[in-house]
């Protein structure tokens, strides 16, 4: 008979065979049991962070830069309350968490007792599967199953709420096997239909304007489906973009490469998709960043779709040919079965003619000045002074997003983080965290905005706790200047509530936290001030004061075709009706 | 501005499931969540060791809609097997309705008699009353309440559907 361990116990024993090196929490009250039993160990390394929210984006930033699970813990009521926002953040972006929180005791759930929360109601419909244990003997493998299920098909988060007496109360524990996990229903289609890979083979064959429409699948089907990627583009001469999540998968030096598609892709991206006569989507989901408007998308295209979430086909877009299985194998068959039959592509010189008529409209460009630090500057000086360390770029949401992902070029996965599908401003800080703690050698940059730094500004502390050198860039233009571009566009320039008044002193709150602070004000501090932010070893908080009224071009307005783009900001002017104001 | 509606279509969703503790707010949740439709929802444990109940739903959307919520539900771990029945092909549906109506003389009598019509049995009755018991597809029971009404009807209980392939395949 195997001696019997406290539920807290049986979770801190499951975590160990499942490989959990670190995790990210906050204790309270209906945790305190587990925080015993990690005080009482030496393998996982527990980051206590500032705030719940922090711990859930660290672990998102830990699990995309490193491609294992993230782990966090909270406790009851308002810990997991204030979870939801990054776990509802991770199933947007397919990202593999487990979130085990804290719950009163079965005695008392349903008595609104202190600090409880329904909290898998509240997670029921912002997780991929979530679980109330109140027996401890089915503990073990509840948490086995929560890891197989974030992990496995499309990956999510996974939320154990665990009643505090189940964490006293003891049981026996076994390492179970996946057969034995609760949920037998549970089987993700992994291996793509041959008949559908050959069916999308020979329309590729066939092609004369082809495109890769490349996604974040793509990253989460791990590193090896990245270089078949760049394989499968190379034998057949497609050109390839990428969604806002996917950049990365696709080297950003390669002549094939169009730049990210969508409402700020590049305009060759945009009108490729429009011009194609066969679209191959592979590991993207058809947003309605991407897409536009839906009735003139790519209207002349075969269109074939790779998931490995069956209701991610035909969900906005319908397809010729929707393929289910991990991209990453359905590429490696597809590859497999062009060179088994010998197939050379059509000549595509035409098409890639066309391409560069596109990208000679120079899309990304921007206005010089010597007066103002323009931010695509800023940008494009923080590649350069740092491409060749390979870094870990994060982001906040808004403007300075989407410039990072238009002039910051990635050439490998993994490396760059942001919140594409929920849009959290605050996730930045609290991923570079996790990533930095994945990846301790690596240069993490925060790109962030004056406005959303502020939304998680108190992980400053977590950074300076566990010497964690992260760096955040701040492009500080005073406004929410996504929000204030979209006034602009719609609302005639009304700045409702948009401009970022009483900011703090950025260099002397750095300072605060025993981090360093650089100001940057001028166009010639820009290279100096970066290079100081990178020679310090320790974390650095960068306060770049860039052009205030600038905005981010180009752009898809919402609920407009690819070929509808606005490429100079001249162009916007003026008030929208009311169709145009319902759009988000 | 005005919201656009779209025209939609019957469909009849037969969805095997883990029997857990929760597992009713899921499914029902995900129409809510994603706006889609419940006209009628039954559920009952079916295996003798209770461990796999079957829901049946009548729902009703655009094409695409009905092909969402069924791809929508098949992603949910607890979910074993979906089947849209309507698709599949010809299929039994059935619900039962519980129909209580009060009235004396003619009403009363009519009552009786549009019961004996329907096939419906009198399980319960009083001088003044009667408890009917009705089985059929939604649109008889629909009819049946309608004639009730005329005659008295004060209060209805009804199961929503239940709904099995006709043919000796199984699920």
């Amino acid at each position: 008979m195997t001696a019997e361990l406290s539920g807290a116990d049986i979770l801190i024993q499951a975590l160990n065979d499942l490989g959990v090196e670190v995790i990210f929490g906050y204790p309270g009250g209906a945790v305190l049991p587990i925080y015993d039993a990690l005080f009482k160990q030496k393998r996982i390394r527990h980051i206590l962070v500032r705030h719940e929210a922090g711990a859930v984006h660290a672990a998102e930033g830990y699990a995309r830069s490193t491609g294992k699970p993230g782990v966090a813990l909270v406790t009851s009521g308002p810990g997991a309350t204030n979870a939801v926002t990054g776990i509802a953040d991770a199933l947007m972006d397919s990202i593999p968490l487990v979130v085990v929180t804290g719950q009163v005791g079965t005695p008392l759930i349903g008595t609104d007792a202190f600090q409880e929360c329904d909290t898998v109601g509240i997670t029921r419909h912002c997780t991929k599967h979530n679980y109330l244990v109140k027996d401890p003997a089915k503990l073990g493998d509840v948490i086995h199953e929560a890891f197989h299920i974030a992990t496995s098909g499309r990956p999510g988060p996974v939320v154990v709420d665990l009643p505090k007496d189940v964490q006293v109360a003891t049981a026996t524990y076994r390492k179970p096997s996946v057969q034995e996990l609760p949920h037998r229903g549970y089987k993700p289609q992994v291996k793509a239909d041959p008949a559908l890979i050959e069916t999308a083979v020979e329309m590729m064959a066939a092609a004369e304007r082809p495109i890769l429409y490349t996604g974040g699948g793509i990253i989460n089907a791990g590193p090896a489906a990245s270089q078949l990627l760049r394989e499968l583009a190379r034998i057949s001469g497609a050109p390839v973009t990428s969604t806002l999540m996917g950049l990365g998968a696709f080297p950003a030096s390669d002549p094939n490469w169009l730049g990210m598609l969508g409402m700020h892709g590049t305009y060759e991206a945009n009108m490729a998709m429009n011009e194609a006569d066969l679209i191959v989507c592979l590991g993207a989901r058809f947003d309605d960043r991407v897409t536009g408007r839906l009735d003139a998308f790519s209207p002349h295209s075969k269109k074939i779709h790779v998931d490995i979430d069956r209701s991610s086909i035909n969900k906005t877009v319908r397809v010729d040919v929707g393929i289910v299985g991990d991209v990453g194998r359905a590429i490696e068959d597809m590859i497999k079965l062009w060179k088994a039959r010998q197939h050379t592509a059509q000549d595509l010189a035409p098409w890639f003619a066309r391409i560069e008529g596109w990208r000679a409209r120079q899309s990304l460009k921007y206005a010089t000045s010597t007066k103002e630090i323009m931010p695509q500057l800023a940008i494009r000086k923080l590649w350069e002074a740092t491409h060749a360390k390979n870094p870990i770029i994060t982001t906040e949401v808004g403007q300075h997003q989407m410039w990072a992902a238009q002039h910051f070029h990635f050439e490998a996965p993994n490396k760059w983080l942001t919140s594409g599908g929920l849009g959290t401003m605050g996730y930045g800080l609290p991923a570079a965290i996790g990533a930095q703690l994945g990846n301790p050698n690596a240069l993490v940059i925060d790109i962030a905005g004056e406005a959303s730094i502020q939304m998680n500004i108190q992980e400053l502390g977590t950074a300076t706790q566990f010497r964690l050198p992260v760096k955040i860039f701040i492009l500080n233009n005073e406004y929410m200047g996504m929000v204030r571009q979209w006034q602009d566009l719609t609302y005639a320039g009304r700045y409702s509530s948009s401009y970022s008044d009483a900011l703090p002193d950025f260099v002397k709150l750095a300072e605060a936290y025993g981090w360093k602070g650089i100001c940057i004000e001028k166009v010639d501090e820009l290279e100096p001030g970066i290079a100081a932010m990178i020679a310090h070893d320790g974390p650095v908080i960068v306060d770049c004061r860039v052009a205030k009224l600038a905005n981010c071009f180009p752009m898809i307005p919402s609920g407009a075709a690819h070929t509808e783009m606005i490429l100079e900001a001249a162009e916007v002017v003026g008030e929208m009706d009311d169709e145009a104001k319902a759009l988000v | 501005m005005h919201i656009k509606q779209q025209a939609t279509e019957r469909h009849t969703l037969s969805i095997t499931v883990d029997n857990e503790s929760g597992i009713l707010a899921r499914i029902a949740g995900l129409f809510s969540s994603r706006g889609y439709n419940i006209d009628s929802l039954t559920v009952a444990d079916i295996t003798e060791d209770e461990k796999v109940s079957r829901i049946t739903i009548v729902t009703n959307g655009t094409p695409e809609v009905i092909e969402q919520v069924v791809a929508q539900l098949d992603r949910m771990v607890p979910v074993h097997k979906v089947t849209d029945l309507s698709v599949l092909g010809p299929h039994v549906e059935r619900e039962l309705a519980l129909v209580k109506v009060v009235g004396t003389g003619d009403h009363r009598i009519e009552a009786l008699r549009l019961a004996e019509v329907y096939r419906a049995r009198v399980v319960d009755s009083t001088t003044s009353s009667f408890i009917f018991e009705v089985t059929g597809g939604t649109e008889k029971i629909d009819k049946f309440l309608e004639l009730m009404r005329e005659v008295g009807l004060v209060e209805v209980a009804r199961t929503g559907v239940a709904a099995i392939a006709r043919g000796k395949e199984a699920l």
